[in-house]
């Protein structure tokens, strides 16, 4: 029988199944001995199997107005505990040290003042929101949720690509991919020790109530959708429902008085913490823009007088500003007084120093050129697979707006075996690990969403560009069964009762059996009408 | 509960019900245009048509054009497939309150329908409709054994309950409106899923006078109009959480409750006599009860109000 693995070949950049061909890593022994029996056939099936699921369960994404199943490879991603532990530690020093930047750039400015970050860097960021200063969280907390984008480099090294502060999607992802594939492959997670993820929306519903304002001791956290048409509308709602709170729209809420209320059959609910999806410049029309329809009017005012907690903060954009980020590094160092855990990618600035910017622009071909306040994706450039009319596009661009952009070393991003057609090929991921800030501690959920370019040699991801997802194994300090670790629970015990034989149907049951088969002798050969 | 959702909910009950209804009524119909040679088939759907709210159509209308319209129709909400579609709308935008398995029956049940046209095609109108009959009963199983009995549960079975005695009502007058001779009470006890039923009930008499009183004022038998209309009343009942001291607090109650007395006060044979004008006011009876929900829980929005003080 054909080996799955058979024609694999390795690609360009870091393979994380296997060192060398045929050789899998200790991590993936476990799956690659589960995978390899099949035959294509087999796994095709199961691919099956896994896609009707996320359609019957309307696990889609809207990509140009069309609902899409955001397709789900069925090879997962794993990574080891050890590594675990730095990308977890990185990914917390990265949001603290955001942090305490937003406390700073919409509160004294020291950061500023002391010439780590520019301030024009600052006041030029679209995302930088004078509504904003002045709003001071209850508990201090501004990032309560965090989506860090990380890609493994050449050497395997987890890199930092840029930063979500904003309003950053795909954990509900995360959460489905894991329940579909203990479905489809029971027998690997029978034999492997995988950190579970489904404590997502039990942490985030107690970094909510945690920023409820000031004297309010049970919150009403609402989840604020755009409505069924936003892209990560499924999201949304999933989030809503796993914390048993309401997921309103903006036409569902009022607001008067500087209270934030939601309306209800039985008339008007205060709502103390409103975690939103919805962007900041469609939040509040009094605001930002008048013509929107998705906010609700007043909400800004009522979050400067400390009715109601918004999550993420207003404003918080300025830190997913891709020129910021180059500067990240240093924040940590300032703020914190550590070194990154978690290196970046190597960035040029194009707005400081008038060489850097020529010798970028001589090299256009070679770099990956980015807007600074683009998401998912939107206007990147790879230069060595763009055409020379995009090139001399996006020259013309960066040269009339360097603020506008930067540009990144081409990392070739790390690798994983996917299935495309009947066979497995490498192709290149990513990681989205989500942090979860309620004010004392920062909690990372152990694994997050590994986003796989489908399609050969492609770098970029995003769902929005055709990517689909794999689901994310971290695994426990002991990954064996043998070590199995010491239950925190007492294990429930559960008791059968005897069964008390079912006393049938009254009357003769003996002579009742007789008739009928006697009657179904009678009747045989012939159909019963 | 949101007003919205509330709404949303009270709408799933009754697009299901009307797709459920409508696949019924079309299935027993033209079935019976088949069987019967003396129905003409024109006239027949015409009736048809003409009862089921399509406004009357130049051309030639055959049983293919009926299914077509009344079947198929995605952009009409009042077909079976549009108010399929129209119910999975709805449930999608109140996903987090619905459960996993209902959104997720009538979201497959939506996945299905461009199968349906292909399955009228192949298997014939009555593989269709009985494919549909199933899914609904299949919603409405989860609904019953997955849903907590809150408001939402209320809004939903109250939907349910308006949309049934709105079509037992249509169904009724299209016997009226033939002139009482196509289609047969047996055929409209049949799209009730009533036949068996009644003939335990009235020991196989089968007479005009006997099948009214069942479809209209059968106690136990819960599609008939009484049923529908009790169960509104007790979920309207249940919404108010305070009765008032004399009489009922609400619009909705009163009509209601109007309605049903109407029904219930009034012997077979003196509804009989006067069915067409029954009908016609328990049409209105849902039009009326649907506005007055709507204006009272749905739509109770406070004006928002731009006062100097309030902006400071």
């Amino acid at each position: 029988m054909a080996d799955l693995f058979e024609d694999y070949r390795l690609g360009p950049g870091w393979d994380e199944m296997f060192g060398e061909p045929s050789m899998p890593r200790p991590t993936y022994e476990a799956l690659h001995a589960t995978l390899q029996p099949l035959s294509s056939a087999e796994l095709g099936i199961r691919a099956e199997v896994l896609a009707r699921a996320f359609l019957d369960q309307g696990i889609t994404f809207a990509l140009k107005g069309v609902e899409r199943p955001f397709p789900l490879d069925i090879v997962p991603r794993i990574i080891a505990a050890d590594e675990w532990r730095v990308v977890e530690a990185g990914v917390g020093q990265r949001v603290k040290a955001l942090e305490a930047f937003l406390d700073d750039v919409y509160g004294a400015g020291q950061v500023l003042a002391d010439g780590v970050v520019p301030r024009r860097i600052v006041v030029t960021s679209a995302h930088f929101h004078r509504e904003a200063a002045g709003i001071n969280p209850h508990n201090g907390v501004r990032i309560h949720v965090a989506g860090v984008d990380l890609i493994r480099d050449e050497q395997g090294t987890f890199r930092v690509l840029e930063d979500n502060v904003r309003v950053p999607s795909g954990v509900s992802y995360v959460m489905e991919n894991r329940r579909a594939m203990a479905h489809v492959l029971p027998e690997v997670f029978a034999a492997t020790r995988i950190q579970p993820v489904e404590s997502y929306p039990g942490q985030l519903l107690r970094a909510l109530r945690a920023a409820a304002p000031v004297g309010i001791s049970e919150p009403t956290v609402v989840v604020l959708t755009p409505g069924v048409h936003n892209s990560a509308y499924f999201e949304h709602a999933l989030l809503a429902r796993e914390m048993g709170v309401e997921l309103v729209e903006g036409r569902d809420l009022v607001c008067v008085g500087n209270e934030v209320a939601m309306r209800t059959t039985a008339g008007e609910q205060r709502v103390d913490v409103i975690y939103r999806r919805v962007d900041d410049e469609f939040l509040d029309p009094v605001h930002f823009r008048a013509d929107s329809v998705l906010g609700c009017a007043g909400l800004i005012n009522a979050a400067r007088a400390g009715r109601v907690t918004i999550a993420n903060a207003v404003g918080n954009g300025v830190a997913d500003d891709k020129l910021l980020y180059t500067y990240v590094p240093d924040l940590i160092r300032y703020y914190l007084n550590e070194e990154p855990i978690l290196p970046n990618v190597e960035t040029y600035r194009l707005d400081e120093d008038p060489d850097v910017l020529a010798h970028v622009l001589d090299r256009l071909d070679e770099l990956v050129l980015k807007p600074v306040d683009g998401s998912g994706g939107a206007g990147i450039v790879i230069g060595s697979q763009a055409t020379d009319e995009q090139l001399a596009a996006v020259r013309e661009r960066i040269e009339v707006d360097p603020r506008g952009w930067i540009a990144q070393r081409e990392v070739a991003l790390s690798m994983v075996p996917t299935l495309v057609g009947n066979r497995l090929r490498a192709r290149h991921v990513d990681l989205r690990p989500f942090a979860v800030n309620d004010g004392e501690k920062v909690w990372v959920l152990p694994g997050g969403l590994t986003r796989v370019a489908l399609p050969e040699g492609a770098l970029v991801v995003n769902s929005s560009q055709g990517g689909g997802s794999k689901d994310t194994w971290v695994l426990t300090e002991s990954a064996t069964l043998a070590d199995e670790p010491s239950a925190v629970d007492p294990p429930i015990v559960v008791v059968p009762s005897p069964h008390s034989p079912d006393p049938g149907p009254a009357g003769g049951p003996v002579a009742v059996q007789q008739q009928q088969q006697q009657q179904s002798a009678r009747s045989s050969g012939a159909p019963p009408c | 509960m949101l007003s919205r959702i509330a709404e949303s909910l009270y709408w799933i009950g009754r697009y299901v019900e009307r797709a459920e209804d409508t696949a019924r009524i079309l299935d027993v119909h033209l079935h019976r245009m088949l069987a019967d040679p003396w129905v003409d088939e024109e006239t027949a759907c015409r009736s048809l048509l003409g009862v089921m709210g399509v406004s009357p159509i130049e051309q030639p209308v055959s049983a293919a054009r009926v299914v077509g319209l009344l079947g198929l129709d995605e952009h009409n909400p009042s077909s079976v497939v549009g108010a399929l579609a129209a119910a999975r709308e709805n449930a999608r935008g109140a996903r987090e309150t619905v459960s996993s398995e209902m959104w997720e029956t009538l979201n497959a049940t939506w996945h299905g329908l461009p199968d349906a046209r292909r399955r009228v095609e192949q298997q014939g109108v009555h593989a269709f409709f009985r494919w549909v009959r199933e899914r609904c009963s299949v919603l409405a199983g989860l609904t019953d054994a997955t849903m907590s009995r809150d408001e939402g549960w209320l809004f939903l079975v109250l939907g349910r309950s308006v949309e049934r005695v709105d079509m037992t009502a249509r169904l009724l007058s299209t016997h009226v409106r033939a002139g009482g001779s196509i289609p047969s009470w047996l055929t409209l006890l049949r799209s009730c899923g009533a036949w068996e039923t009644y003939l335990r009930t009235y020991r196989g008499s089968l007479d005009d006078r006997h099948a009214a009183e069942f479809l209209l004022l059968d106690r136990l038998f819960p599609r008939s109009v009484f049923a529908a209309l009790s169960t509104a009343e007790s979920c309207l009942a249940e919404l108010e959480p305070d009765p008032s001291r004399a009489g009922v607090a609400t619009d909705a109650q009163r009509i209601v409750g109007r309605s049903r007395t109407n029904l219930e006060f009034r012997g077979a044979d003196e509804l009989m006599a006067d069915l067409g004008t029954v009908l016609a006011g328990l049409e209105r009876t849902c039009s009326q009860v649907n506005d007055a929900v709507s204006r009272r829980y749905f739509r109770q929005t406070s004006a928002v109000l731009w006062l100097s003080e309030a902006v400071a």
